[in-house]
Parts: C-alpha cells; structure tokens; sequence
C-alpha cells in the first residue's frame, strides 16, 4: 500500500495548502530556523523554512526570472549587485547569466540553508561558486548599514516579515538600502502577496517605507502557483529609472538570454495591476 | 522545614497543586477563574487567570507568610546573599518607601543623593523626614548626574552625624555607581543605616564581574527591581535586608502600606524568575554585557553619538558603571535624546527606555535577541543621516543644584496656592514637576523655584519630554507654598 505523506502550509488560519511527498530528504534545525528538504512528483524537490514553502525546483523559475530580469532590462549596465537573503542561490544563478554583472555580494543570515540548498537543490545554487559571487553570512541589516554609494542594484530575496526576515521589512533597512546604492542605483524586493490580510498589510507597510526614500516607487506581480495565493508581488523602487519607461528591450534581447517566464512584454505587463491592488497600495492609513 | 534547593520554586509548585486538586472557589476573586469574565480570558489566557487567586492555607499569605511564600522569601534571600527578602506587589516604589519608614521617624535626617527618583522624596513625604542632600558629581560632557563622591558624603556625615540613614543609587538610571563598600563603611562607623535604591541593579547579584551588590557591600536594605532586568511581572519587586535589621519590624512598615490581596500572579513571576537568575543568571547576564558592548561598539562606529562605558571610571563619583546599559549621548548629532526617543518609536517602531535632555537609555536584559539589536544600530545610524544637525544653543545640563527651604513633608502639607509656572521664579514648590521616564524630580515639595529649574522645564517641554508631578495635568500651573 502506499503512504500517504502530504506537506501542509497553513495560508492563513482558514486556508490551507498541501503537497503530496514522496520523502522527506532532509530536516534541520539552524539558530535562526527550521529547515526541510522534500521530494514531490508534482513540483519535484522543494524547501521550506520553519515550515514555510520558500523554492520548488518546477515554478522557481518565475519567482527568480522576475526578481533578476526586470531590473537587469532596465538598467543593462549594472555592475555592482547586492542580493540579500536568497540562500537558495537561484537569484545568484540568474544574475550570473549577465557577463555585463562584475560583483555579487550575497548575504545570508544562515550558512546551514544555503549548505542544505547546495546539497539538496544544485538547480539554484549551481553558481555560488561562481568567481563573481561573494558570500556574507550574517545579518542584511548589517551588512548593508556599513556600506555608501557601492551599488547599482540591491536584490531583497527575504523570507517573510516574521522571523528572521523581519528587519528586511524596515524603514531602517530600507533607509540603508537607499544610501548603499548608487544615485542611479535600483532596489528590487519580494513584496508578499494582496490577497490574505495578514500578507497584504505586511506589502503595504513596505510599500509605504520604501516610497519615503525613492522618488520611484512602483509594484510588479508575477503568478507562483506554490505561494499563499499565488499572485505575488515585487517592489521596484530607484532613484532615476522608470522600470516601465527606461526598460530597454532591445539591450536585452540582443543578449539573447533564454528564460522560461520572463520577456520584455510581460516586464511592462507587470506593472498593471488589479484595481483592489491599486487601491491598496494608494490607501492611507 | 529543611534546606530548600534554588532549583525549586515554591509558590509555583504550590500554585499546580492548588489547580491540580480542582477546587471549588466560593472566595475572591469574583472572576473565579477566568469564567465570569470570559473576555479578559480570552484575551490573558486561561492558563493565566486560572492561578489569580486568593491567600488560603495551601498559599499563604503574603502579609504573614509562614509556608510556600516564606520558603520562597528565603530561597530569594539565599540567592542574593541577603538575610531576608520580602515579595513586594507594590512595585520598587513601595520597597523604596519601606527601607525610609524603616529607619526614619518624623523629624530624623536622612544623607540622599538629589538625583534620586520620586519614590525615595514621597517617602519622606510620607514619614516626615528631613533631606540632607549630596550633590551627585556631573559629568559635563554628557550633561548627566554622577553617583556621589566620598568627600562629600564625609562631609555629609560629619556636618550632620545625628542623621539616621544614607541613601545610595546603585546604579543610577545611566548605570552610574558611586563607592557603595566605602560609603556604607563610613556610615556604619557613624551608626547610620545604609538604604540602597536597586531599582536597575538585580542583576549585580548573579552577572559575573558587575559592580558590587548592595547586600555583598554590607548595606543594611535594599530595593530591587526583579521587573526591571530580572525577567519578572511589571509592578513585582524584592526588599531585601542585611542582618542589623529586624524582619518582623521591616514587615510592620510594610503592611502599613501594601494591599492585603497580594497577586499570585506577581509572586509567582518572582519565585520563577528568581530561580531562573540563582540557576542561569551568570550565562544570561554575561550574553546581556555582550549584546550591549556590541551596540555600544557599533554606535560609537557609526559617530556623532557616544554609548558611554567603563572607560569614564574615575575611582570617585563615577566609581563603577553598569555594562549592560546602553546609555547614549545624542546631543552631539544635534538632537535632544527625548527627540531621538520620540523619532525611534514613532518613525521606527522601537521604544527605548527614555530620553531627557541629552541623553538615550536602551535596556538590554534577559529578553533581548541580536537581531533586534541590529535594527536599533541602524535606526541610529538613520537618525544621524536624516534628521542631525547643528547642535548650537542645545541645553547642556541635566542637573540642578536645589535650593532647600522646607522639608518635602512641610512643603506638600503646608497652605498653598496655584500660579502659572513661568511667574513662579522665587516662590518655594508645594509639589514635584518632573519628566517621566527618568522620574528624577527638577523641582521637589519645599524647594526654591529656581530660573535655571524653570528654563530647564520650559525646554524639556519644548523638546517633547513628558512632564508629571504637579496637580495640574497641562504642567502650566504650579502650587506655590503661600506665606
């Protein structure tokens, strides 16, 4: 007979998501959380932090095309890049596709995830090793408050606001992130997503922190089938560039990059957003 | 009743059985148990109103304890090194005010610091005795009151050697300490008691290399807040005595005052964080000193602030300092600490402890995480980017020398009169005006009302600090004692 394993992610207190498993490949516990490794048929190996879905190996690759490639079309002469969580690696990944890329500063707060994630998910951290890439275990916040004027890009690829990653949803973070990019300089952040209360108020919290520093402050979505809702959000904020006006195309397509989800039409599709959205990330209070 | 572990806590052990045994409660508290008021279960937890309970037999009484709170007392009592502890439920506030009654009578003379909190002057109030007060050394770069120099309380002693008692802040809200062993040492030898207010130093008595408990220098009583840094309930609060005290006595002066309904919910948070501190309080204050010497290194990293430390030891009247404080000096940046307290909690979402004119306090204790630390750090650092400026015409000082008319006792009973308090100038105060937090009065019952005590007011109020004491709540009025 077979067993029956399913792997639960409660969305909200009402909602709940499962996986069927196949095996459970790994577990552990680090300082800062706990981490698992499970296999699945449909969407193949995937990991999760303190029990939270974080990558799957079959619809990864929206989550990093969309958190690489519409900064990257949009400002094709970025140098200098700052990823901060991302321990999966498949940001990283992405972001070596670009030879134009020169350094590729990574920190994560825990070492024992992105160990897990090179033994366990080599599809996202093949290119950690990568001459360009250097890793930083220790806390975003930190490494960012000591750092001025240094980058052109700064990648937020955090867990959720609780937890660790709770002081990647500050305005201090947020603050430094603004004085460690250069005056042309994007940050990009996952946003959360719209739909369950709980997440939307996370999302327009962010918003509203990082729009008191960025003169360009604008939201694109992305649809993640593993993620509470599925319809995902990314912050896009820059002192100069306009990610749907400056995009520019023909840079990026002359580079002739093969991706499974992102092209230039859909990064300027992106940016249209659903009316609730709107209104959300236009509210007061 | 034999010798009891200090890995044993007795009035939470007695607190299971009483759940345990399902009794039936036909006495106080009418909630019984929570079911009457459904609401405030939901909201504390069952868990937690299901011990609120009533003195019984199987509890004792915390007014006339002889079983699981004396056994408790006594464990609290080995654990700080004292002869006898007393659970307060009144807060430090009714301990402070205990140790005064204790060894002051209507009339006696007691050796204080000014720069004490307001506890310490309502008990005067309260027993009729007269202040001899040292003026605590100052720091002039910070603008921050010191502990007290050793002359001075000589002196002090000489000039007034019927006094009964000398009163210590060990430390003072900044962490200060003045020469505890020494100050008692002199007192003794004039047959005075030494009162020591610990209200931020429960953790000398557990943390390896602090400065000198009061009960290890040999003082007579001492006031600790275990709410503060010691992991317990808000409000609860040990006393402790050495032995040239009597207990029954000590317990007279504080049944005067305290309520009669003690909470178990207090004295169990006291019986559970003292045997936390007696069995992991060397591990628990040693990660604390770190914490806070990593923010301190960082802050001082980040310039324009200066977390202060060990290195301003003078041998004197800033004789020792307590490592786990984060004291900040912001006024280098430009900003008034009560500004950059008001900025980190509204801008930042971080509340600090307080800030007067000057000057940050953090409090880092047993609860504290690193990454929470990393956001004050860089919260600051954020302060000082956007918000600094020039620091010209900035208020320097924190301390004033008071003028003393009346005692506070004749002050705040005598005839007065309320008047707008800037046409105060010259005019003896019925009443304290002070900035909470510190809680350190500017101005108390029966001292002269100073220019400088009102420019120091009239600019706190102006940079944001939040003002008490008088009867008037706007602080715009001031009750003048009339002639």
């Amino acid at each position: 007979m077979e067993l029956e394993l399913w792997y639960t992610e409660q969305h909200t207190k009402n909602v709940r998501f499962e996986i069927k498993v196949n095996k459970h490949l790994y577990s552990g516990q680090s300082e800062f959380q706990r981490i698992d490794v499970f296999e699945s048929k449909e969407f193949g190996r995937f990991l999760t932090l303190d029990g939270l879905m974080m990558v799957t190996e079959k619809d990864e690759f929206i989550y990093h095309d969309m958190i690489v490639h519409v900064p990257m079309a949009t400002n094709p002469s970025i140098k200098n890049v700052l990823v901060i969580g991302g321990g999966d690696g498949g940001t990283v990944r992405e972001l070596t596709r670009y030879s134009s890329v020169e350094k590729i500063d990574m920190v994560e707060i825990d070492k024992l995830v992105v160990d897990v994630c090179r033994e366990y998910l080599p599809q996202t951290a093949c290119k950690l090793d990568d001459e360009r890439v250097r890793l930083y275990f220790e806390d975003g916040l930190k490494f960012v408050r000591r750092k001025e004027n240094e980058y052109d890009l700064i990648i937020v690829d955090s867990t959720d606001p609780f937890g660790p990653g709770e002081g990647l949803f500050t305005k201090e973070f947020y603050g430094n992130c603004f004085k460690a990019l250069k005056d042309n300089g994007i940050l990009v952040n996952q946003h959360e997503n719209p739909y369950y209360s709980e997440y939307a108020k996370s999302m327009k919290r962010a918003h509203v922190r990082i729009r008191e520093f960025f003169p360009i402050c604008k939201v694109y979505q992305a649809h993640i089938p593993t993620y509470p809702s599925g319809h995902w959000l990314f912050g896009f904020a820059s002192k100069v560039f306009d990610p749907v006006r400056d995009i520019n195309a023909e840079a990026w397509n002359s580079l002739g990059l093969k991706t499974k989800y992102y092209n230039t039409d859909i990064h300027v599709g992106s940016f249209a957003l659903p009316n609730y959205v709107k209104e959300l990330l236009e509210s007061r209070d | 009743m034999g010798e009891l572990s200090q890995s044993r806590a007795p009035i939470y052990e007695a607190l299971l059985e009483y759940k345990s045994r399902r009794i039936v409660p036909f006495d106080v508290p009418g909630h019984k148990q929570g079911r009457g008021n459904p609401e405030l279960r939901e909201f504390l937890g069952e868990k937690c109103l299901s011990v609120d309970v009533n003195s019984m037999k199987p509890l004792d009484n915390l007014c006339h304890p002889v079983s699981v709170i004396s056994e408790a007392e006594k464990l609290a009592a080995e654990a700080f090194g004292a002869s006898h502890a007393f659970f307060m439920v009144n807060g430090t506030t009714s301990a402070v005010q205990a140790m005064i009654l204790s060894v002051c009578k209507q009339g006696d003379k007691i050796i204080m610091p000014r720069n004490v909190h307001r506890s310490a002057i309502n008990a005067l109030i309260l027993s009729g005795a007269i202040p001899v007060y040292v003026n605590p050394g100052l720091n002039k770069r910070l603008g921050i009151p010191l502990g007290m120099s050793i002359a001075d309380v000589r002196k002090a002693i000489m000039e007034n050697p019927d006094a009964k008692a000398v009163f210590v802040n060990n430390p003072t809200y900044y962490g200060v300490c003045s020469d505890l062993k020494t100050i008692t040492e002199l007192a003794h030898e004039a047959n005075m008691a030494v009162l020591v207010d610990e209200a931020h130093g429960t953790h000398f008595y557990f943390g390896d290399g602090m400065p000198v408990a009061a009960m290890k220098a040999g003082a007579d009583m001492a006031a600790v807040s275990m709410h503060k840094t010691g992991g317990s309930l808000t409000q609860s609060s040990i006393l402790l005595i050495g032995e040239r005290l009597n207990a029954g006595y000590v317990r007279q002066i504080i049944n005067l005052t305290q309520t009669t309904s003690g909470s178990y919910l207090l004295m169990s948070s006291l019986d559970i964080s003292r045997r936390n501190l007696a069995l992991r309080g060397k591990e628990i204050f040693e990660r604390v000193s770190r914490l806070a010497q990593y923010a301190r290194e960082e802050i001082n990293k980040i310039g324009g602030y200066y977390a202060f430390s060990t290195e301003l030891i003078n041998g004197d009247d800033f004789f020792n300092f307590d490592r786990t404080k984060l004291s900040i000096h912001t006024r280098d940046i430009g900003l008034a600490g009560v500004e950059v307290y008001d900025i980190l909690r509204d801008e930042y979402g971080i509340q600090i402890e307080f800030g007067d004119v000057g000057n940050i306090l953090a409090i880092i204790s047993v609860g504290d995480r690193e990454l929470a630390l990393e956001r004050l750090v860089s919260a600051l650092s954020e302060i000082k980017r956007l918000y600094s400026r020039d620091k010209t015409g900035m208020l320097e000082y924190e301390y004033i020398d008071p003028v003393v008319v009346l005692t506070p006792k004749q002050a705040f009973y005598s005839s007065k009169r309320s008047i707008p308090i800037e046409e105060s100038e010259g005019q003896v105060c019925a009443e304290f005006v002070m900035c909470y937090p510190p809680g350190i009065p500017v101005l108390a019952p029966g001292e002269k009302i100073t220019r400088e005590a009102l420019e120091y007011i009239f600019y706190a109020k102006e940079k944001g600090s939040f003002l008490t004491g008088t009867e008037d709540m706007k602080i715009e009025k001031i009750n003048i004692v009339e002639e």
